[in-house]
């Protein structure tokens, strides 16, 4: 390349230092931490106490059990090393074995163990939305780049909408059109003359699930594709005209070519953020019948009824989390180097 | 372009007015159907005949609503945001001249224009409509002129923005979205030249690292700093969450800063170090000044990122420190009545009011941004 190395060492140091520190301490060492935390089980130090209640009737004892308290009144953690405890309480290999022992690979059975329901969303979820939202908002971008000049800025402030929009409200607001018997449920209803709950059966959430995210993120591919519609070579399209190619030649020799590391670049932004799906559950209120991995790290980080942090299962099924997202990016990023490699020969 | 070579057949220009016309629709559908809800009371928000939702007849015979003439007077108050809009530098030019620094008075035009947008909005629109009718009333203008034909109500608001002080945790969200903005821009802009003006291998790994952590899990994070944070009592704390988005954004700001950086011809910065500056000089007299459209794209995700964050801050805040979207899901799980669920509505829709300001007065900074990242990455 042309670019002259200008920045001495100790100048692109000082100038990257601030940020190279923050990943690191932000970001590589609570890494770490989770992978070491992963192998802990980690517990308050509970005592049993009798204590009395009393109450307008009466005075009784009981016995309750409490968190041990020490002299701060912080609760004194017992962290204990369990090796590979908290996995194999998230994998359940031993039922999962028994299940496939027992009646074959039975999904129904499968599916009532969290993590592979949770999985087998997550993935659904990642792949199944991918080819719409290509095709999607290259149409769109082609629709948008035909349009007269007029029309183009309002379609495209129209069409950041959903893209800008906060996640969960999005969501929100297409459970509404849904939800009970909102205006989409009762004209579906109207259509297909039964009745219809959309909220009370996994499948139909999921539906809108997918469809949210459609919603949410063509608009990103489409600014991409339109932004790459506006460097095809002209000249190209014109030769295409005189050697009588029709229109969707065209769009298959010269177009899709042209935008093709863009679809990749796309489809990479887009299988690490739909990997992590989690504002479309709180959303669509969907816990109940559905669930993804980063779900289930926030639902053991919660505190639950007793009071309790599940902090080493949390780290586990962070710790499978990213090796599933490692897993799906590996293909393309290799797939990225060896173009990179071949056009720099 | 030559316009007989891309002139479209009378079919295809139908398919294309259709596919984008039904796009339109759908996207901007449930974002209107929201904010209409909200202006209803619940026996209209919630009617099934999706009329009713539209004209409300229970909220207009109950609270009243717009007539015909308010209706006028709201549109020509539209027409006067948009007036503005046209005019959306003057504010920003004349700041600059008075204060002397381009982010004060980009913040300074920006808060004048949100609170012209609510003035004219919730305000006047009341006012207006009032006096109006007193008008209406004195100079027998015709009735179907005045009387109210659609329902329309702003109690939800009202009862969500004061009465339950929502502004509160409006507060504590633009507290969280200035710290992750302001730290993550300047740690960002730093990283962001040095590693455009390098090309040493140390540079590439940390663009390679960065990007594998753009792939990260957000819970990953949370999960890694929950136990330190109760610890050291921050648990609870803005910092914490702050702390957290910015390192979560850093990944990301550092690219898109790094491409805007790249745009900016080497040359200049030569030019500034024969005269005699040091790269540091060079880099805030120099570059820095060119640089303010880059930074202000990038401002605009990384506001987007913490004003939209859910999961940081369910898990890391809670009660008073509550940020806007938890704080509006919890409204949700805690609804008994119709009417809070309109007005867990009406918040909804008003924290998407300044999304909507956003993408009105930034579109062609979003644009940029997004196709930056893409097509220098």
């Amino acid at each position: 390349m042309g670019v002259i190395n200008l920045m001495k060492k100790s100048t692109f140091l000082v100038f990257t230092m601030p940020s190279f520190l923050m990943m690191v301490f932000f970001i590589a060492a609570p890494l770490l931490i989770v992978i070491v935390q992963s192998f802990q089980f980690n517990q308050d130090v509970l005592q049993t106490i009798e204590r009395e209640k009393c109450d307008p009737f009466g005075c009784k004892t009981e016995i309750v059990t409490v968190p041990l308290l020490d002299t701060d009144g912080k609760k004194i953690k017992n962290n204990q090393w369990v090796g590979f405890q908290n996995y194999s309480n998230i994998l359940k290999f031993d039922q999962l074995s028994n299940i496939v022992s027992e009646k074959g690979f039975s999904w129904k059975d499968i599916r009532s163990i969290d993590f592979y329901k949770a999985l087998r969303f997550t993935l659904t979820f990642t792949f199944l939305t991918l080819p719409f939202i290509l095709i999607l908002g290259l149409c769109l971008a082609l629709c948008v780049n035909a349009l007269f000049n007029k029309l183009k800025g309002p379609v495209i402030f129209i069409t950041l909408l959903p893209f800008i929009i906060t996640p969960v409200i999005g969501a929100l607001s297409i459970k509404w059109l849904f939800i009970g018997d909102g205006i989409l449920t009762s004209f579906l209803e109207y259509l297909l003359d039964k009745d219809i709950a959309i909220f009370s059966s996994s499948w139909s959430i999921e539906i809108l699930m997918l469809f949210y995210r459609v919603w949410h993120t063509t608009p990103f591919a489409f600014v991409i594709f339109y932004a790459a519609l506006q460097t095809v070579d002209k000249e190209k399209i014109e030769a295409s005209f005189v050697d009588g190619a029709n229109r969707f030649q065209r769009l298959r020799y010269i177009i899709i070519p042209h935008i093709l590391p863009l679809i990749v670049f796309v489809s990479l932004i887009h299988l690490m953020d739909a990997y992590r799906v989690f504002d479309e559950i709180v959303g669509f209120s969907a816990s109940g019948y559905i669930t993804s991995l980063q779900w289930m790290t926030y639902d053991y980080l919660k505190l639950d009824d007793a009071g309790n942090r599940y902090i080493g299962r949390a780290s586990a099924t962070s710790i499978l989390t990213m090796i599933g997202i490692v897993i799906i990016l590996i293909p393309i990023v290799k797939k990225t180097f060896k173009d990179q490699k071949e056009r720099q020969q | 372009m030559d316009s007989k070579l891309f002139n479209l057949p009378f079919a295809l220009k139908i398919t294309v007015g259709f596919i984008l016309t039904l796009w339109c629709l759908i996207a901007i559908f449930p974002l209107l159907w929201i904010i209409l809800m909200s202006i209803k009371l619940p026996v209209d928000s919630f009617a099934s005949n999706p009329l009713e939702v539209i004209l409300g007849p229970a909220t207009k015979g109950q609270v009243g609503g717009l007539s015909v003439l308010s209706i006028f007077f709201f549109s020509i108050a539209l027409l006067i945001i948009y007036f503005f809009y046209r005019l959306r530098l003057v504010f920003f030019f004349y700041l600059r001249s008075l204060f002397k620094n381009s982010i004060i008075s980009f913040f300074l035009s920006l808060v004048i224009y949100i609170f012209l947008f609510y003035f004219l909005f919730f305000i006047a629109q009341n006012n207006i409509s009032f006096y109006f009718n007193l008008i209406v009333l004195k100079t027998y203008l015709p009735n179907f002129l005045s009387n109210p034909i659609i329902g329309f109500t702003s109690q939800h608001y009202v009862s969500v923005w004061f009465d339950n002080e929502f502004y509160k945790q409006f507060l504590n969200t633009m507290m969280v979205t200035a710290g992750v903005v302001s730290i993550s821009l300047t740690v960002g802009t730093l990283a962001g030249y040095g590693l455009a003006r390098s090309n040493s291998m140390i540079a590439f790994w940390l663009l390679i690292l960065a990007l594998i952590f753009r792939a990260l899990p957000h819970s990953v994070l949370v999960t890694g700093y929950l136990e330190p944070f109760i610890e050291y009592g921050l648990y609870g704390k803005k910092t914490a969450v702050i702390i957290l988005l910015v390192a979560i954004n850093q990944p990301f700001t550092i690219w898109m800063l790094r491409s805007f950086f790249m745009n900016i011809p080497q040359d200049l910065d030569e030019a500034a170090q024969i005269d005699g500056c040091n790269p540091f000089q060079a880099f805030w007299k120099v570059i820095m000044p060119l640089m303010w459209p880059g930074v202000i794209t990038t401002g605009l995700f990384s506001f987007l990122l913490a004003y939209n964050d859910y999961l940081v801050a369910a898990l890391l805040l809670d009660g008073q420190s509550q940020t806007m979207v938890p704080a509006i899901m919890q409204y949700f799980n805690m609804e008994t009545k119709m009417t809070d669920l309109v007005e867990a509505i009406a918040a909804a829709a008003s924290i998407t009011a300044p999304l909507f300001l956003l993408v009105l007065f930034f579109q062609k900074q979003i644009v940029s941004g997004l196709t930056q990242g893409a097509v220098k990455g």
